[in-house]
């Protein structure tokens, strides 16, 4: 059973190093092995975030992070509303500033639009187009639209149209001393700059989808979408995020009251934005493709670049195109996310040398080290032969608690921090302790008498309700712990809570089987004096015994104690509280083991049995 | 030396030894309560002294220096923010820690370089790190909001399971008393308060209550039918019940203190300030001070409630006057009430236990 156990733990991290990125060393995490890590409150000036603009936020600093080249970034959240971001190695500055900047989505009118990449036109079919459907890109809409709203279908039709072939004519004399006209001025907006800067950019290049730059607010913007796969030249910001009310998903409804099949993304826009929005689809509907599109920009990145097929005058627009759920409810909570914009705020930032991570990794294992030989000595003082069965289970408890750190540290993408690894050597007690537990029930039922297998029997009854009973409040202990905390506490909740898990794994199936083998060895069932069961030295009675002068006596005790043990000179004689007298054969036994004492030969204590 | 352990313990189990712990309670609760009043006292007037988690501000670990320098370090960081007033101090063999207020980016890059010039090291063996002002209130709210949710979880699982609040009570006052004579002996110390120390005393809550579901649950197996015998008290059998674990007190306590008392020495002798030192120095003093009530506090102040309880007052009532009545004088009730023991088969009781002559008047 607990072999099959750790099998199964160490079977599939060694399928996991074969086949996937497992490894036999547990992932370390970053005080141990050097790196940055950023702890950021998302911040908003108007209400507060709630749980999703919060992991809104954290695939918005993944983006960027992923984006800027740095491997092996974890991202990830604790508590209510705090992000860790653990960077390893030293990143540069710019990267961290990257993390830090704020988060902002805008509304602008779409200029100019090409492919992302500089690919062959005649390549330009819909299999090229990237199947998230959150990228809808210009192609007509072929739903028309009852409900007044601005409509689009995600990329994947198949008509003709094909963004890369509506590049734009660029203008090369515009009267830069005249203002423009409205936003979707391309004449004002497209500059030579801007025209060559378009035609540079190349987004599969490293670092052009990392986004967190939102651009001038009054000036053309020239940005890839999230996949890069198209980028685009937009006009100044027209309604900035903070104007969108709602952002809902669902089945479209159709003008008779149903519900349609095709998944759709509801914008209700605030009453400032429902006249900008107005304005906007109303000047964009007149214009050709693909300046009829406004482009949704969260983070500096392009996230759906919808055409305008009616104009909205009611500030409740929907958004149509090939979404599926997953699709049409990631764009909505987007949009959401948009209007909230949040500002991270450093709760800490911690820069940790690789030097001094390796420093404290190998105080901590020294440090365990250390504990591990303490606690394995004084078992062996306290238990004799018997402690190599603790040695034995916190073995295997070692094994195990490795093993599942490293399956873990696989599949999770767990860290083994400092305050893990000071768990960690803090178990060790609390996993002898359990052992002790039991060793001592034992030893109670021995003294009451009970033969070896009969005392492990009734001593594993007992130990096993208060093993069970105090590992139970060390488990709540820990995942208190965990669930209500941040950064190093919760290695630690983590690693106090898995080895209370592997301790009692370990008790039922490996310490109590072997107990109950080894109860039946001649060494330990028989009661050797070093095997730590030792009846004779627990104070067990020998036997009942039927003594005369109608008494019943159940070994002599008394004798024995002056002649077990070696120094009698000095030693606490236990003073007899009960009322018990001694028997004349205990008397008589006393007195030949005085007059043995006397000849100063030391006996073993089994053949000094006063028995007549 | 082992050998006479065991004897003792063997006396301490069959109660030919027994320590008067549950009698002698107003002496533990004295005790117990001036060590909770000086750790009272200890809190407000040194205080605790918070580290820079708690007080937000920059730090700088410089490692593998050669020299270190002191006031090479204020000096270097002074080049950068002359205003600063930076705290300088060793951290293991050869590391140096420098912490001041709060820098900005630039400040903090600034002085990064600064020591990593100054102290002759590499720029990547200079640790920075920066802690907003408001992370350690957010840690400690957390640390608060844990604890009370952890309090209640055990109040419902012990009355559960001892299926009496008395013991779930017990257990609480000996918690409460342990956490607040570690954070007085932390405050008296005058370590620095992080999060490690946090989680130190976050873990004592665990600690405390697993110490004394032990005991508990032999205490809890012994009086199981006190009530249905007259011969011992509640508070006899209770007492027999922390004499029988007290070798196991002493066994559990040492094991888990070693490799405690391992990672403090490693903390606070080769690493110096930090998170290993921080955990284990509450968790020591914790652990000592968790044996120590789980003995001493728990019970005694479990069979003080139990004992106003009426069922268990009468019962006591009763097993008294009938001890007097045979003519046993109890004068300190518990010292000699026959042995308070795990009964032997065939053990002699005394003449007391014989039955009596009828007398009857005829």
């Amino acid at each position: 059973m607990l072999l099959g156990i750790v099998l199964a733990v160490f079977g599939s991290v060694f399928v996991g190093t074969k086949v996937s990125t497992a490894s036999w060393t547990p992932g370390l995490a970053l005080d141990l092995e050097g790196g940055t890590q950023l702890i950021l409150t998302p911040i908003s000036t108007a209400g507060t975030p709630t749980s999703e603009d919060i992991n809104q936020a954290i695939s918005v600093i993944r983006q960027r992070v992923d984006a800027s080249g740095v491997s092996e970034a974890e991202i990830s959240r604790q508590g209510q509303r705090n992000i860790v971001v653990s960077l390893p190695g030293t990143p540069s500055q710019e990267t961290l500033d990257l993390v830090r900047k704020s988060s902002q989505m805008d509304f602008r009118p779409v200029l100019a639009v090409d492919y992302g990449a500089p690919v062959p036109e005649a390549t330009a079919t819909p299999t090229t187009s990237p199947t998230d459907g959150a990228t809808p890109d210009a192609t007509p809409s072929s739903t028309p639209d009852p409900s007044a709203s601005a409509s689009a279908t995600a990329d994947g039709s198949v008509t003709g149209t094909v963004p890369g072939a509506t590049t734009p004519t660029p203008d090369p004399s515009p009267s830069a001393t005249s203002g423009a006209t409205s936003p979707s001025d391309a004449a004002f907006y497209l500059t030579p700059e801007v025209q060559k800067k378009f035609e540079d950019l190349d987004c599969s290049d490293e670092g052009a989808l990392t986004g967190g730059e939102p651009g001038a607010a009054d000036a053309a913007f020239v940005t890839c979408d999230t996949d890069g796969v198209f980028k685009y030249v937009l006009g100044p910001i027209e309604i900035p995020g903070t104007q969108i009310d709602s952002a809902t998903s669902g089945l479209q409804v159709l003008p008779n009251g149903g519900v349609g099949t095709e998944w759709v993304v509801n914008i209700k826009f605030t009453s400032a934005g429902t006249t900008a929005f107005a304005k906007t689809t109303e000047r964009l509907l007149g214009l050709q493709s693909p300046q009829n599109q406004f482009a949704m920009v969260l983070d500096g990145l392009v996230i759906s670049a919808p055409q305008v097929n009616v104009v909205i005058p009611n500030g409740q627009a929907e958004i149509s195109g090939d979404f599926t759920q997953a699709s049409a409810a990631t764009l909505a909570q987007q949009l959401n996310f948009g209007s909230l914009p949040l500002t991270f705020q450093v709760e800490s930032e911690q820069k940790v040398s690789a030097t001094l991570g390796s420093e404290q990794l190998q105080a901590g294992l020294v440090a365990g080290l250390i504990g591990l030989v303490l606690v394995v000595v004084y078992s062996f003082l306290q238990y004799r032969a018997l402690a190599i069965l603790t040695v034995g289970s916190l073995v295997v408890a070692a094994v195990l608690t490795y093993g599942v750190i490293a399956l873990l540290s696989w599949t999770q993408g767990y860290r083994l921090s400092l305050p893990g690894v000071a768990g960690l050597i803090i178990a060790i007690g609390i996993t002898a302790d359990s052992f002790i537990v039991y060793f001592e029930r034992i030893r109670d039922e021995l003294r009451d008498g009970r033969t070896l297998p009969a005392a492990v029997e009734r001593g594993w009854d007992r130990a096993r309700r208060t093993i069970l009973a105090s590992d139970a409040v060390n488990l709540l202990a820990a995942v208190v712990l965990y669930a209500l905390s941040v950064g190093g506490v919760r290695g630690f909740a983590f690693t106090l809570g898995l080895t209370t898990v592997i301790d009692v794994i370990v008790v039922f199936l490996f310490t109590h089987p072997m107990m109950e083998i080894i109860a039946r060895t001649r060494f330990w069932g028989g009661g050797h004096p070093l095997s730590g069961l030792d009846p004779r030295r627990l104070g067990a009675p020998e036997r009942t015994r039927y003594v005369g002068r109608g008494k019943v006596v159940t070994g002599p005790r008394s004798t024995r104690d002056e002649v077990e043990d070696e120094p009698v000179a000095g030693r606490k004689v236990p003073t007899p509280v009960g009322t018990g007298g001694m028997t004349i054969a205990e008397r008589r036994a006393a007195e030949r083991a005085a007059a043995r004492q006397a000849d100063a030969t030391t006996d073993a204590p089994q053949s000094t049995e006063g028995n007549d | 030396m082992a050998a006479g352990f065991a004897q003792w313990g063997n006396d301490l189990y069959t109660g030919r030894r027994s320590y008067d712990i549950v009698g002698r309670r107003r002496l533990w609760f004295t005790i117990s309560a001036i060590l909770v009043v000086l750790s009272g006292i200890l809190l407000v007037k040194p205080g605790l002294n918070p580290g820079i988690e708690f007080r937000g501000g920059s730090e700088f670990v410089v490692s593998g220096v050669e020299d270190r320098s002191q006031q090479l370090a204020v000096d270097t960081v002074q080049s950068i923010a002359p205003d600063e007033a930076p705290k300088v101090s060793d951290l293991g063999a050869n590391s140096l820690r420098i912490q001041t207020s709060e820098l900005d980016r630039a400040e903090s890059e600034q002085v990064a370089a600064a020591l990593a010039d100054a102290f002759q090291v590499a720029p990547d063996q200079v640790t920075t790190q920066f802690i907003g002002p408001t992370w350690g209130a957010d840690v400690s709210q957390k640390a608060v909001t844990g604890i009370i949710v952890f309090l209640l979880f055990v109040t419902v699982v012990m009355t559960l399971y001892f299926r009496n609040w008395r013991f779930a009570l017990a257990a609480l006052v000996a918690l409460f008393h342990d956490l607040v004579i570690t954070v007085g002996v932390y405050a008296a110390i005058g370590w620095e308060v992080t999060p490690s120390t946090v989680i130190g005393f976050l873990t004592i809550l665990g600690y405390s209550i697993y110490d004394t579901v032990v005991v508990f649950d032999k205490v809890r197996e012994n009086t199981a039918d006190v009530l249905d015998q007259s011969r011992h008290t509640y508070a006899e059998r209770a007492n027999l019940a922390v004499n029988q674990t007290l070798v196991r007190s002493i066994n559990t306590s040492v094991v888990a203190l070693l490799p405690v008392g391992a990672i403090l020495f490693v903390g606070a002798f080769i690493l110096g300030a930090g998170t290993l030192r921080d955990i284990s120095l509450s968790l020591f003093v914790g652990m000592l001070v968790g044996t120590f009530s789980s003995i001493f506090l728990a019970t005694p102040f479990e069979v003080w409630l139990r004992e106003r309880e009426p069922k268990v007052a009468a019962h006591t009532a009763k097993v008294l006057q009938a001890r007097r009545a045979s003519g046993e004088e109890g004068a300190p009730v518990l010292a000699h009430a026959g042995p308070v023991g795990a009964t032997i088969p065939g053990a002699h009781l005394g003449t007391a236990a014989q039955p009596k002559r009828r007398r009857t008047k005829r």
